[in-house]
């Protein structure tokens, strides 16, 4: 345990320090950061983009030997897919046909129909050639691949395609390979046509796998310009033979001479594909993506309280991002090469490092208090949460190098990658995010500090007024006691809402950029890699413009800059520049490319004009002319008999040139009946149409993407951004209405308007306040009770203890002379009424018959008269304490009143009779108490003096009645309204230390352990009725009033002896249930009614200090171990158990969803009550008061030194800081009462303050 | 009330039939009257229990869960059958659709009867489960189900026995990782055993078949895969009633 103490405090430490460096230097640090992830990227560059485009991989052809399986240490660039024989062989006979010379008698259909013609013959050369060495006679039929059936799905096909045999694929295959079939076909066009599908069709079709050429260069058109027909005879080899081969190629050669061909024939490609991404792997992976953007999105949307929620979502997905990269980048630094389909693995590497770290560093940092320096709140943040961070990330490490044993070495692989990023990862958070971070929270606050100096200057002055003698100075006043929390008073994180709007619209132009970028480098990528698009087309460029460079490396895929690269032999700079726009002087051509293309031209001049001569030219994009087709060519062919191209190769030998010349006359021998009526070409302009066809089609598709991109990420900031920014005008309009001004962004109530009304009057520090919510007693250390209005802020009763009285009047006096003298002045008829013993009477008379002298308000004359009848009438009235609604706390005295009302209370009620002048009023504590609470005869014990000494330790405020528990156990029930004791109980002799009055129901604890449950009854006189007419104080509610004319009763129903081992600490009651924690570390809850035990909750660890329980059942105890207990009060069960802070929890508070303590160490930690983790915690100045109050769903008011603070629980930004008075230094607020009309009451060292929040008053209508 | 529903649906078939008779039809008349009145009433009970609350939100949840398990059922069945295909899209759709339609809808009913059950049992314990509950776990707690289904859909393992055992670690890692309660992994570990002994009957029965049977015409995977997928569609479940009653909060 200490060493793991030690541990944590270390690595607390550690992190605190490094927060502190981050947060100084942050741009020395990004950049550092910066520059580690693009070295650790570096090696990535070394890795092949990844695509499904196709690999290839040259080899020389006569040295060629089927490449064995196993890898044969390092062969230069041998990729690792060659490896092993391919699946075939292809063997592509090129053939280039022309009907020359051209006659002008021949019609458009000549141009190919014999071209066409002679591939029958041609086929039939090929399948018949034998090659016999010796060795043994090898023909085509033993060497080809063999297929079987076409797939179940291409019926329609089956006529074209070879099934069972050799697959030879030449366009006689439209005619199943008969020239009696093509001889009789009338339209060629026609029946090549019908094979094509209908639509876009970006893969191979049909005509490209059967002529092997691109369709615009076949040139088997009515209106090709060029008169020449090229196709390809495709022979694909199962096994090689490099004789056969090469006596098939020289027969070939033999019969059909291309004289001006003079094509490379000594490199063979390998061409390796990639897996196939179909139908079937995309719904996964799109499904895994989906997942990981819900991810990504749920988690980024806990990012709050900051500058730039999308900046630090942005961060931290770049964080997760670069880790990732970083990973595979060590890794292949270090030799390894990832094999795993990167786009697969990809969203489960991100989920496994997850962003939770971040988040939780974000939540950390902003929950420190906003008035700490920039540095230190990152510090403390980062501190806070370092355990936790490392302890998780220990628990991932374990989990993944658990997955590393498995010994499966994909999953090691995996494992591997997961490490490596986790730790990079790491390492990214610590420097890059933590930084970003220090940066917003830097910029947010320059922000507020700009923004909120003018608005705090523009405060209205305090208003005069006796009762309101300060108002909340203007913060930046430098007076000696705005000081302490001046700052805080600034750091208002609200933005005002045009400024969020105007953030809103530069945030928006700033997705927009993102968008625009995002699209057209995505669509250039798409260009580029589409291999119909932009590369294969450079890439025919480039092989045009530089054969040189064909030559070694005509496999690897091309480059721009192989184009310029030779220059030339004499050293001519200008020729590098002339190379690539056209080969107009083709010197450092070999000889025989340049003849290549300059003899037929030369060929073609004598004859005739040169449009009649189709020129057969053999030029360098012949030998790879399966380059211009789709990379799904060779796929698509093999994919029709069940034979899957994915991760394996084919390899391409060298193309055998095949040049036939044919005669007109041959030509029109060959002519079907029906090609003469085909028209002559209407125009050439159509012949371009076809062939941009792909490029537009790709254009479009890509055009379509893209829009469809946009419209996606749109939408995803829609949901994204689900507040409506721009609606201010409209939220303003409602807030006027006085709707709800809390509801999204948060209460603010106006600064102006919040004032503390002063309540003086006590003479010495207050010890307990109750409220019911009209009216407000206060209780001072003197002994003295006053019971205040809550709205007016009026005392309307005095209660006075003798020893003190002179102070006591005369602060009362000072201000409200009437009511203070009516207090004051009952006593004496109260002593002597309740007292046999007239002695001690005199000395309270004493002081009151001073103030009969004064004028006694009118309200009161009406009273008196009624109390004569009071003792004619004991009949209970129960609908009368149906009244009373308070709901909360109360306590019973019940029973011991009960008993002391008998033996006492007759007299005493004789005795008012006979002062009919005065109203029935408040006794003077003293005396009440001594006759009542004493188990001694009361004759014997006359003598104040116990009595006196007597404090008040608690005090209820119920309806009408006051209940105070005094230091010697006595309990009193007074009068509020008059001041008059109404009743009192001495059935114990340990003080109380804690009173709950619900209902009727009084309960009291005891200082030693025990707990008493009493039951007030309330006998009121059926006659009377008619006299409660309006008191004339419209301040006190009727309602739950018990009137004064009533009898009350209090009796003990049940004394828990040993409800504790030792002093109850806290006592509550709600919802029928009385809850009492204590010394000794447990929590009891009983029920009210029958004072039976339900629980005994334990699990704390030390005292219990602090208990919160309210309608809902839901109860919360903290204790001196600092500990939070949440309990269901129903089963008995503990929810939750945090443990907040250092010392003591010294008060609790809940809200419907969330917790909030305060403790000793001056923090105020809110919690989520539901799952109990911390929201987050708000650190006070030293020696605040651990006073907390709730007065809405998100408005939280703690005392401070001086002072309150209201808070808003949302976002734990301080709304505003009330200063009750210019003398507060070092008098903190200790208590705090909420009253139900917003205003909230502290004490305030002998006064007492009442602090109205008028926005929320609004909020309750 | 789809037993009901095809009940009656039989019963006008035969009345189809029965119409040719003549005397009868004055009864198959009166029986169908019957059903119907038993159909509206049925009708009027859902539509009834729908206005409370408490039973709106538990068929909402339920219909969650239901979409979710046939969505997984689907992405996981195309995962797994994936490794025996070629290049044609066609017809891996076939496949899909046709081998047997009746998985999917099964896979959600259990989904949302699993997915309902863990909230259920956790209020009955009364320890309701407090670990990690927010959207972005259970996203999480998804990705990584759906990557042990890409797992033992996509390696190449020596054995099935090192297959299983790292299926199960994995699972294990899951339950440790989102989940962490007792009840939790006690119902797992339920689903799986009766998902696996249902799975074996229908086997046994010749109603299903695997290609590659290795442990008594089963996969031995599948009990990892069902764990996982309990504890998954668990979490689902119980954020999905934990939002709900968040959602009647704030409102």
């Amino acid at each position: 345990m200490t060493v793991r103490e030690r541990l944590r405090e270390k690595i607390s430490a550690a992190f605190y320090r490094h927060g502190l460096l981050c947060a100084s230097y942050p741009v020395p640090i990004i950049l550092f950061t910066s520059a580690s992830i693009l070295a650790c990227c570096y090696p990535l560059l070394r890795l092949p983009l990844p695509g499904t485009g196709p690999v290839e991989f040259t080899t020389r052809v006569r040295d060629y030997t089927v490449p064995s399986h196993e890898p044969q240490g390092d062969l230069g660039e041998r990729p690792d897919w060659y490896r092993g024989p391919p699946v075939a062989y292809i063997q592509p006979v090129l053939v280039k046909a022309a009907v020359s010379p051209w006659d002008s008698t021949l019609v458009p259909v000549d141009v190919f129909r014999s071209p066409l013609g002679r591939v029958f013959s041609l086929l039939e050369e090929i399948r018949n050639h034998v090659h016999d060495d010796g060795s043994g006679v090898r023909s085509l039929e033993a060497l080809c691949l063999q297929v079987t059936d076409l797939l179940p799905g291409l019926r329609r096909m089956r006529r074209v395609l070879p099934e069972h045999g050799c697959l030879l694929v030449s366009p006689g295959n439209y005619w199943q390979n008969q020239r009696e079939l093509f001889d009789s076909d009338p339209d060629l066009l026609k029946t090549v046509h019908q094979h094509e599908p209908k639509g876009l069709h970006t893969s191979a079709t049909l005509r490209d796998l059967l002529f092997g050429v691109p369709v615009k260069h076949t040139g088997v058109s009515l209106y090709s310009r060029k008169r020449v027909v090229t196709y390809t005879i495709t022979m694909v080899l199962g096994s090689y033979d490099a004789r056969f081969l090469s006596s098939l190629r020289a027969r070939l050669r033999q019969l059909h001479p291309s004289v001006n061909c003079s094509l490379r024939e000594d490199h063979m490609v390998h061409v390796h594909f990639k897996e196939e991404i179909g139908m079937a792997e995309l719904i996964p992976l799109v499904t895994t993506y989906i997942i990981l953007f819900a991810y990504i999105y749920f988690s980024t949307r806990k990012i709050d309280m900051v500058k730039s929620k999308w900046g630090l979502a942005l961060a931290a997905v770049v964080t997760v991002l670069s880790s990732l990269l970083m990973s595979v980048g060590l890794c292949t630094l270090f030799g390894l090469t990832p094999t795993l389909n990167g786009g697969e693995i990809f969203p489960y590497l991100v989920v496994v490092i997850g962003l939770e770290n971040v988040l939780v560093l974000t939540k950390s940092v902003v929950s420190t208090p906003v008035d700490l320096e920039v540095k230190l709140r990152i510090a403390q943040g980062l501190s806070n949460e370092s355990w936790s961070i490392m302890k998780n990330m220990a628990t991932e490490l374990c989990i993944i190098l658990i997955g590393y044993f498995t010994l499966v070495p994909a999953i090691q692989e995996f494992c591997l990658f997961a490490v490596v990023g986790l730790v990079s990862d790491f390492f990214l958070q610590m420097f890059f995010f933590t930084t970003v971070l220090s940066i917003d929270i830097r910029r947010m606050e320059l922000a507020d500090l700009n923004r909120r100096l003018p608005a705090e200057a523009g405060m209205p002055l305090p208003k005069p007024g006796p009762l309101r003698p300060r108002e909340a100075p203007p913060p930046p006043r430098p007076s000696p006691h705005t000081i302490t929390l001046q700052t805080p008073a600034f750091r208002n994180l609200r933005l005002p809402k045009r400024l969020r709007v105007v953030y809103f619209l530069a945030r928006t132009r700033l997705a927009q950029r993102f968008i625009m970028v995002g699209t057209v480098i995505w669509i250039g990528i798409l260009a580029y890699t589409d291999p119909a698009g932009l590369r294969t087309y450079l890439a025919a460029q480039v092989s045009e413009q530089s054969p040189l460079g064909e030559g070694g490396a005509g496999g690897l895929p091309p480059h721009l800059g192989v184009a310029p690269v030779f220059p030339g032999p004499g050293g001519d700079p200008a020729s590098t520049l002339s190379v690539l726009p056209a080969p107009a002087e083709p010197t450092p051509l070999p000889e025989n490319q340049s003849q290549g293309r300059h003899g037929a031209p030369r060929e073609g001049v004598p004859h005739q004009a040169p449009p009649l001569v189709p020129q057969i030219s053999w030029g360098v994009e012949d030998e790879e002319g399966w380059r211009k087709l789709s990379f799904r060519h060779w796929p698509s062919l093999f994919s029709y008999y069940n034979i899957t191209l994915a991760k394996r190769y084919i390899s391409i030998l060298p193309v055998i040139p095949i040049t036939l010349h044919l005669s007109p006359r041959e030509a029109i021998e060959t002519r079907h009946p029906q090609d003469t009526r085909h028209p002559p070409p209407p125009s050439l302009k159509t012949n371009d149409l076809p062939a941009d066809l792909t490029l537009y089609k790709v254009a479009a598709l890509g055009l379509a993407a893209g829009v469809l991109l946009v419209l996606l990420l749109f939408c995803l900031y829609r949901v994204l951004c689900s507040r409506n920014y721009g609606q201010n005008g409209v939220a303003h309009g409602r807030r006027r209405h006085g709707d709800l001004p809390c509801d999204d962004y948060g209460y603010s109530p106006p600064i102006s308007e919040i004032s503390p009304l002063l309540l003086r009057g006590h003479s010495m520090d207050i010890e307990c306040l109750a409220s019911d919510g009209m009216l407000l007693a206060s209780c001072c250390l003197a002994g003295q009770i006053r019971v205040w209005d809550t709205q007016t802020g009026d005392c309307l009763t005095v209660i006075p203890k003798h020893g003190l009285r002179r102070s006591s009047s005369s602060g009362c006096w000072e201000q409200r002379d009437g009511w203070d003298a009516v207090g004051v002045a009952e006593p004496e008829n109260l002593g002597g009424g309740t007292e046999p013993g007239g002695g001690v009477f005199d000395e309270d008379e004493g002081y009151p018959l001073r103030r009969r002298t004064t004028p006694r308000p009118a309200l009161f004359e009406n009273q008196p008269d009624l109390t004569p009848l009071i003792d004619t009438n004991f009949d209970s009235q129960p609908p009368s304490h149906l009244l009373l609604t308070p709901p909360r706390d109360g306590f019973d005295f019940g029973g011991l009143v009960e008993k002391a009302y008998l033996e006492h209370e007759p007299p005493s009620l004789g005795l008012t009779a006979s002062y009919p002048s005065s109203s029935p009023l408040s006794g003077p504590p003293p005396q009440r108490r001594r006759s009542l609470g004493y188990i001694q005869p009361p004759a014997p014990q006359g003598q104040g003096t116990p009595d006196w000494e007597s404090a008040v330790w608690a005090m209820e405020l119920r309806g009408n009645l006051i209940a105070a528990g005094r230091s010697n156990g006595k309990l009193e029930l007074w009068d509020a309204g008059e001041g008059s004791l109404r009743c009192s109980n001495e059935d114990g002799v340990s003080g109380i230390t804690a009173l709950a009055f619900l209902n009727n129901r009084l309960v009291a604890a005891r200082l030693d352990g025990s707990l008493d449950f009493f039951t007030v009854d309330i006998n009121k006189p059926l006659g009377l009725l008619q006299y409660r007419g309006p008191p004339g104080r419209s301040n006190i509610p009727p309602s739950p009033c018990y009137s004064s004319e009533d009898v009350i009763s209090c009796q003990l129903t049940r004394s828990v002896q040993c409800a504790h081992q030792k002093p109850i600490t806290v006592l509550r009651a709600a919802a029928g249930r009385v809850v009492t924690g204590s010394q000794d570390h447990t929590v009891r809850v009983y029920r009210l009614e029958d004072s039976c035990c339900l629980f005994t909750l334990q699990g704390h660890s030390g005292g219990i200090t602090a208990i919160y329980i309210d309608q809902t059942m839901v109860l919360a105890s903290g204790g001196q171990d600092g500990a939070i207990c949440l309990w269901d009060v129903l089963t008995g069960s503990r929810v939750s158990h945090v443990y907040g802070h250092r010392g003591d929890v010294t008060s609790l508070v809940c809200t419907t969803s969330c917790v909030i303590s305060s403790g000793l160490d001056d923090l105020i930690c809110i919690w989520d009550r539901s799952t109990g983790i911390k929201l987050y915690s708000i650190q006070q100045e030293v020696g605040c008061g651990a006073s907390l109050g709730v007065i809405s769903e998100s408005l939280l008011v703690t005392g401070g030194q001086g002072c309150v603070s209201f808070w808003d629980l949302n976002f734990g930004d301080l709304l505003q800081t009330v200063y009750l008075g210019q003398s507060s230094d070092g008098q903190g607020v200790r208590q705090l009462v909420v009253l139900n009309n917003a205003a909230i009451v502290c004490d305030f060292g002998s006064e007492l303050s009442l602090v109205y929040v008028p926005a929320v008053l609004e909020k309750l209508d | 009330m789809p037993r009901l529903e095809e009940h009656c649906w039989r019963r006008s078939c035969t009345s189809r039939v029965e119409s040719k008779n003549y005397y009868r039809e004055n009864w198959v008349a009166s029986k169908a009257e019957e059903m119907m009145s038993i159909i509206t009433s049925v009708l009027s009970n859902v539509y009834g229990s729908l206005h409370s609350v408490q039973t709106a939100n538990l068929i909402r949840r339920g219909l969650v869960l239901f979409t979710v398990g046939v969505f997984l059922a689907l992405v996981l069945n195309l995962l797994q059958v994936q490794r025996n295909v070629t290049l044609f899209p066609e017809e891996v759709m076939a496949t899909l659709f046709s081998s047997a339609w009746w998985i999917p809808p099964c896979c959600g009913t259990a989904a949302a009867v699993v997915g309902l059950l863990y909230p259920c049992i956790d209020s009955h314990l009364g320890e309701p489960h407090k670990f990690k509950r927010e959207w972005a776990s259970v996203m999480r707690c998804i990705a990584v189900f759906v990557g042990i289904n890409h797992a033992s859909a996509k390696l190449d393992f020596a054995n099935n026995v090192q297959l299983s055992l790292t299926l199960a670690a994995l699972s294990l890692g899951l339950w440790w990782t989102f989940d962490r309660s007792r009840s939790g992994f006690g119902l797992g570990i339920g689903t799986a055993f009766l998902a696996t002994v249902i799975t074996q009957l229908l086997v046994y029965n010749g109603v299903y078949q695997y290609t590659y049977p290795d442990f008594l015409y089963v996969r031995s995977w599948l009990p990892c895969i069902f764990f996982s997928g309990g504890v998954t569609v668990g979490n689902i479940g119980r954020q999905l009633a934990m939002g709900g009653v968040e959602k009647l909060h704030n409102d």
